[in-house]
C-alpha cells in the first residue's frame, strides 16, 4: 500500500507530475497529428491529381517514411536540426549555442511520418468520392477550392475516419519515442520516477495505464465521430 | 558532404546488421508461433477473453514502455531474480527479444484472425467430410487459405518489426541504430550518420515489399494471369 501512495497526489506522490506528463503526451500527439493531416492531404492531392513529377515525389516520400525506423527520424530532427540551425545561425552571424526543442523535433518528426501514412488513407477515401458529385459541383460553377471544401473533403473524410483513427493511435504510441530528446512526456516522466524511487515495475505499469487510457478514450471518441458522420446514410449489410 | 566519412560510417553501421537481422527474424518467428497459439486460444470462451485482453494491452501501449518494463521492471521482483529465467532476463538481448516477440504476437494474431475469418466454411466442411483430422484440416485447408488472405497486411507487419528492432538500442544493445547513436555522440555529425543508417533500413524494407509482391503472385497465379491477359 505504501507503494501505491507513490502514485497518489500526496506530498510523496508522483500523481500530479504524471498527469502533467500525460497532458504533454496528448499535446505533442495532437500537434504531430495535425502536421501529419496537413501534409497527408497535400501528398494525397499530389497522388490523385498531380502530374508525373508530383506523383513520383509523393510515392518516393511515402516509401522512405514507411521504411525508416521512427526513432531515426526523431534523432535526425533533434540532432540534425541542431546541426542545421547552428550552421544557418553561424552563417547569419548570430552568437551560439543553438538548440532545437524536443517538442518541436518530436512534433515535426512524428508529423512527417504520420503524414505519409495518413496520405495513404486519404488517397483511398478521395478516390472513393462518387465522380457524379464532383461533376455536379463543376457544373454549378464551383471553383476548384470550393469544390474541394464543399464536395470532396466532406465526403472523403467520412470514408477516411476509421483509417485516420488508426493513424491517431499510432501517433500516440510513437510519441513515446520523443522521450529520447528529453521532452518530459509520459515515457520520460515514468523513467525519471522509476529511477528516483527504484520502483521500476510500478511506474512503467502506471505509464502503460496512462497510454491505455488515452488510446481507449480517443478510440471511443473516434467511434462517436464515425457514427455522427454516418447519420442520414443508409447502413450497408453490416 | 564528406563522402569518405559517410563510407566509413556506412561500414561501421553495417557491423550492427547481424544483430538487427537476428532480432528481426527471431521476433517474427516467435511472434508467429505465439499468434497462432492466441488464435487457438480464441476457440474457447475464457481463452477468447484472455486473448482479447492480451491484444488490448500490447496494442494499446508503446513498444518502448514494454521493453523498459521487461528490462528494468522484472528485475524488481525477487522471485524472478531467483528463478531459472534470471540468467536470461538479466541480459538486454533476451529482454529486447522477449518484448519484440510479445509485441509482434499481438499484432500478428489480429492479422491472422482476419485471415481465418475469411476462410469459407464450405472448405472446412469438405475437409471434414473427406475424413481429415482437425489438425490436418488446420494444416492443409484453414492455414494456407488464411495466410494467403493475410499476406498483404502481414508484409506491413514484417516491415514494422524491422523498424521496431531499432528500439532495443535504448537498452544498450548495439544494433544498427545503437551503433549510429554511439557514432553521433563521438563525432556530432548526426545528419551523415543517420542518413547512412536510414539507407540500410530502407533497402531492407524495399526487399520485403518486393518479396511480398512476388510471394503473393506465386500463391494466387490465377488472379494475375487473368489481369495480364
Amino acid at each position: 500500500m505504501e507503494d501505491l501512495a507513490l502514485l497518489g497526489f500526496g506530498p510523496d506522490g508522483w500523481g500530479k507530475v504524471l498527469v502533467q506528463a500525460g497532458l504533454m503526451t496528448l499535446a505533442v500527439s495532437v500537434a504531430a497529428f495535425v502536421v501529419g493531416l496537413a501534409l497527408g492531404t497535400l501528398i494525397a492531392w499530389g497522388r490523385v491529381s498531380g502530374g508525373g513529377m508530383a506523383r513520383a515525389l509523393a510515392h518516393g516520400y511515402t516509401a522512405v517514411m514507411r521504411g525508416v525506423p521512427e526513432i531515426l527520424v526523431i534523432y535526425l530532427f533533434y540532432f540534425g536540426g541542431r546541426q542545421v540551425v547552428t550552421a544557418v545561425g553561424t552563417a547569419l552571424g548570430f552568437p551560439g549555442p543553438f538548440d532545437i526543442s524536443g517538442f518541436m523535433a518530436g512534433m515535426l518528426a512524428i508529423g512527417l511520418i504520420s503524414g505519409a501514412n495518413q496520405a495513404e488513407v486519404l488517397r483511398g477515401a478521395w478516390q472513393a468520392v462518387p465522380k457524379g458529385t464532383i461533376e455536379a459541383g463543376r457544373v454549378v460553377g464551383m471553383s476548384r477550392f470550393t469544390l474541394f471544401r464543399r464536395v470532396i473533403a466532406p465526403q472523403a473524410l467520412v470514408t477516411a475516419l476509421p483509417g485516420l483513427g488508426n493513424q491517431w493511435q499510432s501517433v500516440i504510441k510513437e510519441s513515446a519515442l520523443v522521450s529520447v530528446t528529453g521532452l518530459v512526456e509520459t515515457m520520460r516522466q515514468v523513467s525519471v520516477a522509476a529511477g528516483t524511487t527504484q520502483e521500476h515495475f510500478l511506474f512503467y505499469a502506471a505509464g502503460a495505464a496512462i497510454y491505455l487510457a488515452i488510446t481507449t478514450l480517443s478510440d471511443q471518441l473516434f467511434r462517436l465521430a464515425e457514427r455522427h458522420s454516418l447519420r442520414g446514410h443508409q447502413q450497408g449489410g453490416m | 558532404m564528406d563522402l569518405s566519412f559517410i563510407g566509413t560510417m556506412f561500414l561501421r553501421i553495417l557491423g550492427g546488421l547481424p544483430l538487427t537481422l537476428n532480432l528481426w527474424g527471431l521476433s517474427l518467428l516467435g511472434g508467429a508461433i505465439l499468434a497462432l497459439g492466441l488464435n487457438l486460444l480464441r476457440t474457447t470462451r475464457v481463452g477468447d477473453k484472455v486473448a482479447s485482453a492480451y491484444v488490448f494491452v500490447f496494442r494499446g501501449t508503446p513498444l518502448l514502455i514494454q521493453i523498459f518494463m521487461i528490462y528494468f521492471g522484472l528485475a524488481g521482483f525477487g522471485f524472478i531474480r531467483h528463478s531459472v529465467l534470471w540468467p536470461f532476463l538479466r541480459e538486454p538481448y533476451w529482454c529486447g527479444l522477449l518484448a519484440l516477440v510479445l509485441n509482434d504476437a499481438a499484432y500478428t494474431s489480429e492479422i491472422l484472425r482476419g485471415g481465418l475469418r475469411a476462410v469459407p466454411r464450405g472448405a472446412v466442411e469438405a475437409g471434414r467430410v473427406s475424413g481429415m483430422s482437425r489438425f490436418t484440416i488446420l494444416r492443409r485447408i484453414t492455414l494456407p487459405l488464411a495466410i494467403r488472405q493475410a499476406l498483404p497486411a502481414y508484409s506491413s507487419e514484417v516491415i514494422s518489426m524491422l523498424k521496431a528492432t531499432a528500439l532495443v538500442s535504448t537498452i544498450t544493445l548495439m544494433d544498427m541504430t545503437g551503433i549510429a547513436r554511439a557514432a553521433i555522440s563521438e563525432t556530432w555529425r548526426a545528419v551523415e550518420i543517420l542518413l547512412s543508417a536510414a539507407a540500410i533500413y530502407l533497402a531492407l524494407s524495399l526487399i520485403v515489399t518486393q518479396l511480398s509482391v512476388w510471394i503473393e503472385r506465386r500463391l494466387s497465379p490465377w488472379q494475375f494471369q487473368r489481369t495480364n491477359r
